[in-house]
């Protein structure tokens, strides 16, 4: 039955994310911005309210909380809302926990998801390519199956914390369809490229990597020989991707908000002006707009059903009224807008990332 | 708990008006699209014979709120019925016999005396229409400045004015034992104050239609003027406080009838929108151009770029539309949110239509098909019960906590 009521447990994880974002990650976001580092406190606060474990299983470690991609959702709306990148990082490590523990075969789970239950543990999946025509449905990265090994050849982009993981999580295809493949630091032919210099989301260390004849073992296959839903883990993805949209729309369509009812034109606050006012409201239905499309879709997988449309309309909707809605602010903001003393134009960067990321965090 | 599934009862009443809409509504579509001002009967008595006594909100006239159980979902109901009913032609389904937004004035302002004596003829008999009567010619989005007055008189009010654009005008005030509900002032100099809505039963002397207009869309339903020469109306037909009071309370009362209609004018655009990403996904099909989701953006086609955007606006504004039924139902104040939905989808709706016309080509603006019918039709949703931009106006005033005075 249709019902848009947060549960009791839901709203406590905002409230308490909620807080977090504000007094811990929005102070710092700017400088994070400009030195292109977090500080390892916050890093750490994020881990203890149990970003990444409270959802993996007791057995392991974890807390055995529910896994909801809707609860997913809001957490990374409330992240990103303090800071789409920090959000990104802090998040990273369920890019390799959340599979394992989805798809992973018994011996997978115990050896790898103990790892993030003591401190924030970095590892990574490498999904996104280089090249204008990606897409999740067919990686022009191979997996080949050699003397019951398997060979990874590949070129993968946008890899959070590639640099200090032990882990990434590569989906490569195999004659049959995509897979994912458990390769640790070190292999052979496994080489991590220069950190990417990018317009924004610069706080989040992201690298290329190249895959040249990787050799790993059978048992690096996720999930083993019944294999891994990697059309789940990217729409997954899309969702997490949508709502740090969500997140980010929404603190620069606060801002706009209350700088519009400050700052004064004319004798009145050019919040009393129609053009500036009915930009606000545009902002403010897109906002709740992107949400609902985010939330649908998180639902569906939370269903598991497949929601491969839903999620891909939501991921797709949600970048493109946060860019509007950055570049929004900034035009409310006037020339303040494109000076770096305000947050504005450091939303608009991060905002034009989203209709290029694909699978960088995941609910 | 966060759930988009409708529930088994509105899947179940969707279903069974979508067979209504195919089988009932598609085959006289166009017919009654070209024969302006004259009335599918059959269809309109088959409609009155099966839903007498359903408000356009939702509320039954033959059940007790209080006594019912369970969670409310009479306005989200009505959204799912009005979306499916307007998939199948929205101009037909505003000609419903019901009580329309003259009945949700009615729940909305009436005392309960006051719903039973006018709802209460909706149950059977012959098929009625309900109006309301509020744009005149000198005053649309700016209710505030209308000129109709009403005078009291002994124990009559009096009505002198001249309205326009009344929906279903003529079936609720001629050609039915219906009534329209008309707004008027009984004070200028309190401005909106003054401003109190009154129930006109059909036939009532002094009260004549004097046009119906000829439309771009919507043209099986007819679009009233209508004039009010010294037309007496007994006391008790004034819906609410006869007192002008400072608080304006008359006249929110009445801008209140708009938080549960427009919603349910969101999910008529809704319907229409539907129809024709439907039938363009269908033919792009046929085409061998299926839609395809999740590839890369640089290998989409125009065509299903354009798609794939008119789609999700579509699907961004039911759930605006949803929610603030849902709001409704629950008892919480959705101007807002209701105001939300209706900007959304009226742009949505108008943006789609024409889309699909300009997707399938030169077939697309053939009245050998009816999407050049549901583009016309869709227009009306970006205009009535608040134009997009009055909409996004008190969107604005509500999110800037901003009076009327402080953003106009």
């Amino acid at each position: 039955m249709f019902d848009l009521e947060l549960t009791e447990e839901q709203q406590l994880v905002r409230d308490t994310v909620s807080s977090f974002a504000n007094n811990e990650i929005r102070p710092i976001a700017r400088e994070s911005d400009e030195s292109g580092t977090i500080p390892q406190a916050v890093i750490d606060q994020g881990f203890e309210l149990g970003l990444i474990h409270s959802a993996l299983p007791e057995a392991q470690g974890g807390y055995g909380e529910e896994r909801s991609a809707v609860t997913g959702c809001i957490v990374a709306e409330e992240l990103a809302f303090g800071d789409a990148s920090i959000a990104a990082h802090l998040l990273a490590p369920r890019l390799v926990a959340y599979p394992v523990a989805d798809g992973g075969t018994a011996e997978q789970r115990e050896k790898i998801l103990p790892r993030f239950t003591e401190s924030f543990h970095p590892a990574t999946a490498a999904v996104v390519e280089p090249r204008f025509d990606f897409d999740t449905t067919h990686f022009a990265t191979t997996a080949k199956r050699s003397n019951g090994s398997y060979v990874l050849d590949g070129h993968k982009c946008f890899v959070p914390l590639a640099e200090d993981s032990d882990l990434i999580l590569v989906l490569a295809q195999e004659d049959e369809g995509p897979a994912a493949f458990l390769v640790e630091r070190g292999t052979a032919g496994l080489t991590v490229l220069d950190r990417e210099k990018n317009m924004g989301f610069k706080p989040l260390a992201t690298n290329e990597i190249t895959l040249e004849g990787v050799a790993v073992p059978a048992d690096a296959r996720l999930g083993g020989e019944a294999g891994f839903d990697v059309a789940r883990m990217v729409n997954l993805g899309r969702v997490g991707l949508a709502s740090l949209a969500v997140g980010l729309a929404r603190s620069s369509y606060e801002f706009a908000l209350e700088y519009a009812k400050e700052r004064t034109a004319f004798g009145v606050p050019i919040a009393q002006k129609q053009a500036i006012a009915f930009i606000l409201a545009d902002m403010a239905i897109e906002v709740d707009a992107s949400r609902l499309l985010t939330w649908e879709a998180a639902a569906k997988l939370d269903r598991g059903e497949d929601a491969t449309r839903e999620a891909y309309l939501a991921k797709r909707y949600a970048a493109k009224a946060a860019l509007k809605i950055a570049d929004n602010a900034v035009q409310v903001l006037g020339g303040h807008g494109y000076i770096r003393d305000f947050p504005v134009e450091l939303w608009f960067r991060n905002a034009r990332g989203f209709a290029s990321f694909d699978g960088m965090t995941i609910v | 708990m966060i759930d988009f599934e409708l529930s088994p009862k509105i899947v179940e009443q969707k279903n069974l008006i979508r067979s209504v809409a195919e089988g009932a509504m598609r085959p006289i579509s166009r017919e009654f699209d070209e024969r302006e001002h004259e009335k599918p009967w059959d269809f309109l008595k088959m409609m009155w014979d099966v839903s007498a006594g359903r408000s356009m909100t939702g509320a039954d006239a033959n059940e007790d709120p209080e006594k019912k159980k369970g969670p409310r979902e009479n306005t989200l109901t009505a959204a799912v019925t009005i979306e499916e009913l307007s998939w199948g032609d929205a101009g037909l389904y505003l000609t419903i016999p019901n009580p329309g937004l003259g009945g949700a004035a009615v729940e909305a302002a009436g005392t309960p005396e006051q719903k039973k004596r006018f709802l209460a003829p909706f149950r059977g008999g012959e098929p009625k229409w309900a109006a309301m009567a509020i744009t005149e010619p000198h005053c649309g989005s700016d209710s505030a400045a209308l000129q109709t007055t009403a005078v009291r008189d002994g124990d009559d009010w009096v009505l002198n004015g001249t309205k326009i654009f009344c929906t279903s005008g003529q079936m609720a005030t001629e050609k039915s034992d219906g009534f329209v509900v008309v707004w008027a002032t009984v004070d200028k100099s309190a401005g909106r104050a003054g401003i109190k809505s009154f129930v006109v039963p059909a036939h009532t002397q002094g009260m004549k239609v004097i046009k119906v207009e000829n439309k771009l869309g919507i043209r099986a339903s007819d679009t009233a003027m209508l004039v009010f020469e010294d037309c007496h109306i007994p006391a008790d037909n004034i819906l609410g406080s006869a007192e002008v009071r400072e608080s304006n309370e008359g006249f929110k009362g009445a801008m209140a009838t708009f938080d549960a209609t427009r919603p349910l004018v969101a999910a008529s655009a809704l319907g229409i929108g539907q129809a024709a990403l439907d039938l363009a996904r269908e033919e792009l099909e046929k085409a061998g151009r299926p839609i395809r989701y999740g590839v890369a953006d640089t290998s989409l086609t125009a065509a299903e770029s354009d798609f794939i955007e008119a789609e999700s606006d579509l699907q961004a504004a039911r759930l605006l539309t949803w929610r603030a039924a849902w709001m409704m139902d629950r008892g919480q104040r959705n101007n807002l949110e209701a105001s939300m939905a209706k900007a959304k989808a009226g742009l949505a709706v108008s943006l789609a239509t024409q889309k699909a016309v300009e997707l399938l080509g030169p077939v697309g603006y053939s009245r050998k098909i009816l999407l050049e019918k549901w583009m016309r039709d869709a227009k009306i949703n970006d205009i009535f019960e608040g134009t997009q931009q009055i909409n996004m106006l008190i969107v604005a005033r509500r999110i800037l906590g901003y009076s009327s005075k402080e953003l106009s």
